[in-house]
């Protein structure tokens, strides 16, 4: 399941719900990003006052569909989750969470990697973080392109 | 057909999104390009680095060579940086 919303989630709740009647599932791995206090800009560590998450109403969740169904032909997976939000949020915030269920933990910990690397590439989303000297666009990193890379090429990434 | 930017795109371009009739020798996203930088300084400020944009036709990711048509829903922005 895919969910893009404004709206703060709980991880209790979400990983109870993953797995709810399904006694097949052994593992369930998560992760969970959030906002940090600090980033650093222009070769300097400055503070992040807000960030705020913009992003592209339906192909959003047209990609993270795509991702999500990547993984559960990848792995034998139970159930598997994506939660992203978007607006503005503050240091300490949540801002992303993908759960994956399976028998056994490998396929469960590969998958929730699986997904967070292809959706930090592929999912069009893009961070703004106020600092105290205005707002700074977040570059990309080549190492999000490099972990992104070792799981195979992406069907439709333009490179 | 429309056109959405996104992020720095969009602040530099001065807009979320715009309606345009296609020109007919206009039939690429490279092309696309052209005519909008030759639009205004707007434009072709954010374009300056065109290897850098990524664009999607219909919300899917394609190269600039890709064909384009009056119908399409087409998207400027940068790299992603979400997660």
């Amino acid at each position: 399941m895919i969910r893009v919303q404004e709206d703060d989630f709980d991880i209790g709740a979400e990983l109870r719900t993953l797995t709810e009647g399904d006694t097949s599932v052994g593992a369930v791995a998560s992760f969970t990003g959030l906002v940090r206090d600090m980033a650093p800009i222009d070769g300097q560590s400055r503070e992040i006052r807000t960030m705020t998450l913009e992003h592209y109403p339906g192909m959003t969740e047209k990609k993270l569909a795509e991702i999500e169904a990547e993984a559960n032909s990848r792995w034998p997976l139970a159930a598997s989750l994506i939660i992203h939000r978007y607006g503005t949020l503050e240091p300490g915030d949540q801002i992303v969470f993908v759960a994956c269920a399976s028998s056994h933990r490998q396929a469960a910990f590969d998958a929730c990697q699986f997904l967070m690397d292809w959706l930090k590439t592929e999912a069009p989303f893009w961070k703004l973080e106020d600092t105290d000297t205005g707002g700074v666009w977040v570059d990309s990193r080549e190492s999000d392109n490099q972990a992104a890379a070792r799981w195979g090429k992406s069907p439709d990434t333009d490179g | 057909m429309k056109i959405l930017y996104f992020a720095w795109m969009r602040q530099r371009i001065g807009a979320s999104k715009e309606d345009i009739d296609l020109p007919g020798d206009v039939t690429t996203v490279d092309a696309l390009v052209d005519w909008l930088v030759a639009r205004g300084e707007n434009y072709s400020e954010a374009f300056v680095k065109r290897e850098v944009i990524r664009a999607a036709v219909n919300q899917e990711y394609v190269q600039f060579d890709h064909p384009i048509k009056n119908s399409d829903e087409i998207a400027f922005f940068p790299p992603v940086t979400g997660g």
